[in-house]
């Protein structure tokens, strides 16, 4: 085992794909010798060369369509998107072209290609350069999604991304990117599709995702010494989405909250909230709760920001009252 | 650009094979509309009566392993590369033995075993995807070249603006072919645009030569077609060809195409600017008997005629295909 950061994980787990098979390739803006803006492909540029590592102007349209017509023609590439409020440049590629072509066709072409971005708050960054863009990408039919929370989690879901024959949206988020986490030797492959029980308990279950899931344990423990002993659900893959596990797990206890970045209207929770109430409404004790970014687009300040994106204190306050009434 | 005495374009039966091409898109085109009218094809259709020579002339230049990247006014350029009438016209008409069974419809015609590495209806968006596909050739070495058909419309694009770039520091295997048809849809693209040759006057700002041809005349546009793909596949880089040429009809199948003046529809559809009759002139003017081409012409009709009743007998889909292959294990499951 090794302590790895969330930022030095998406090297390691680019460049395990990378040495594995010859026809990954990476690009993006200042990915290259730079080492990217956030400094999450440091090493790769000076192990893999400029023809597997390509520095790319700012044209995101550009990146993504050269992602989407070298896997088409039988190329693995991972294509960052340096945050991912810049998906809203290059969208008609990811949800038109990308994520149609393969249904479109009957089937004549495979899109196995992997898009990375910096996803969503915490860093003060304002609007355009903080949105959390998950449920952008889970309503379009065609695109896997995943959003991991640790450091292995990074390495074993991106190569599960770049393994999968199908475009996946893989969100890293930004603030989790000096975490910290245990990451065993070797080679690590995970799956899409499998969602992380990371805490059982007996009274409430948690559903969340990202950077949500740090603050969402730090609450449940606040939660247990008040009385409230909760399941915590690291969701892990939008889509796939594990059903399965977040209907046993709220069986289980009776109860199901939400712990969302995105902002609240369709977000991820709603179709969750709205699988369990259609698929495990009488083992519900009570209303299932969403906390999630209000409907607004995200301000800059601290202190704003930190009222925005829902806290462990606000997570405790809601968990907290909505058992009690 | 000059031709060389090597150049095929001198051999009668290259040309007679070149005719064929476009005699073929031009009835099968023709065919499809009369289908419209019948009822046949639903939803809508973008013809390319009148700029056959360019998809006829391009495809003549390329390689079996080449690839094509086509618009909505795709069915000349899906044709052209040797994708059989029958499941195109079964394809417009949303039967289960068409080109994608049914799921993509006129604008999306693909034939990835013909190199057609689809059609796309979203402006401008195949040009960076075509760059993509050259990146794998360039990358893997297999010399292949990838062609890029768009309108002139689309030159005011930002993906347009993007792919050029990205092509030209790259140095891709790409050959973008602008079919300037003078109208984007509705409206004269002179009108809407800040230079007057919409791709040509464009070609410096990514370093490349001005390539303009006449995209009425099959021989012109295969010339040019052929040293733009010899030099990608040389490894010299992209090239951007703007020909020019005119949709006989409207931009689809709801546009009378009104807004034209008469006289100027009525000048481009002459035998001298037709390209299909241009064509046929040249080569009786070169001493090929009319019986020659009357043979090709009531083969091509033949074709037609069969792929038409071949495709009205398909089936329509079924609730099988609805739920195939959204994913690469051919299902739509997105839960468990």
């Amino acid at each position: 085992m090794a302590e790895l950061t969330y930022r030095e994980a998406i090297a390691r787990g680019i460049a395990q794909e990378m040495r594995r098979d010859e026809s990954v390739l990476f690009l993006g803006e200042d990915v290259g010798a730079a080492g990217g803006v956030f400094k999450g492909t440091v090493g790769l540029f000076e192990e893999f060369g400029p023809v597997r590592v390509r520095d790319t102007p700012i044209s995101e349209q550009a990146i993504l369509g050269a992602a989407m017509g070298a896997a088409m023609t039988g190329l693995r590439p991972i294509a960052e998107i340096m945050f991912a409020d810049f998906f809203a440049v290059c969208w008609d590629i990811v949800a038109n072209e990308i994520a149609k072509s393969r249904y479109m066709t009957n089937g004549q072409m495979s899109f196995p290609l992997v898009i990375r971005s910096g996803n969503g708050g915490g860093l003060r960054f304002g609007a355009q350069h903080s949105q959390s863009v998950e449920n952008w990408a889970m309503m379009i039919p065609g695109l896997k999604v995943v959003v991991p929370s640790s450091p292995r989690d990074v390495i074993g879901l991106m190569a599960a991304a770049v393994r999968d024959d199908d475009p996946v949206v893989f969100l890293e988020s930004k603030a989790l990117y000096p975490t910290k986490g245990e990451v065993p030797e070797g080679e690590i492959v995970d799956s899409l599709g499998t969602a992380a029980v990371l805490r059982q308990g007996t009274d409430a279950t948690i559903a969340t995702l990202g950077l949500m899931v740090p603050r969402t344990l730090a609450a449940a423990e606040e939660l247990a010494a008040g009385g409230i002993d909760c399941t915590v659900i690291d969701v892990r893959s939008l889509i796939p989405l594990d059903t399965q596990t977040i209907l046993r797990e709220t069986s289980a206890t009776g109860r199901l909250f939400t712990v969302e970045e995105n902002p609240r209207v369709l977000g991820w929770g709603a179709e969750v909230a709205s699988i369990v109430a259609e698929e495990a409404f009488f083992d519900l004790d009570g209303p299932v709760v969403r906390i999630t970014t209000p409907h607004i687009p995200l301000p800059a300040a601290d202190t704003l920001e930190d009222m925005a994106l829902p806290s462990v204190e606000r997570i405790v306050t809601t968990v907290h009252k909505a058992m009690n009434s | 650009m000059t031709t060389t005495e090597a150049s095929p374009v001198h051999d009668v039966d290259f040309k007679l094979e070149l005719y064929r091409s476009q005699v073929a898109l031009r009835r099968f085109e023709t065919r499809a509309y009369d289908l419209f009218l019948e009822n046949y094809v639903k939803g809508t259709s973008h013809l390319s009566i009148g700029q056959e020579a360019i998809a006829a002339g391009v495809a003549a230049a390329m390689r079996p392993d080449d690839w094509t990247f086509a618009t909505y006014r795709g069915h000349a350029h899906t044709l052209a590369r040797g994708v059989a009438m029958t499941p195109v016209f079964a394809e417009l008409m949303g039967r289960a033995n068409g080109l994608m069974a049914g799921k993509g419809g006129s604008m999306h015609l693909t034939s990835v075993e013909h190199g057609v590495m689809g059609s796309y209806a979203i402006i401008g968006a195949h040009l960076p995807i075509a760059c993509g596909a050259a990146w794998s050739a360039q990358y893997r070495g297999t010399d292949q070249v990838a062609v890029v058909f768009f309108g002139d419309g689309t030159v005011n694009i930002g993906a347009f603006h993007e792919a050029l770039n990205f092509a030209a520091i790259w140095k891709l295997p790409v050959v973008f072919i602008c079919e300037n048809n003078l109208y984007m849809e509705y409206t004269r693209t002179s009108e809407v645009t800040a230079v007057a040759r919409p791709a040509a006057d464009r070609a410096a700002a990514y370093g490349l030569e001005p390539i303009l041809v006449d995209g009425n005349d099959a021989d012109a546009v295969y010339e040019v077609a052929r040293a733009a793909v010899e030099r990608a596949r040389a490894g010299e880089g992209p090239s951007l060809i703007e020909a020019e040429t005119y949709r006989h009809g409207g931009h689809s199948r709801a546009d009378p195409g009104k807004y034209r003046p008469d006289e100027e529809v009525a000048l481009w559809k002459s035998a001298e600017r037709d390209p299909v009759s241009r064509y046929r002139t040249r080569l009786l003017e070169l001493g090929v008997d009319e019986s020659a081409l009357a043979r090709i012409e009531a083969e091509v009709d033949a074709e037609v005629e069969a792929a038409t009743e071949a495709a009205k007998a398909g089936a329509a889909p079924g609730e099988d295909l609805l739920m195939k292959d959204v994913w690469a294990n051919g299902g739509a499951e997105w839960r468990n």
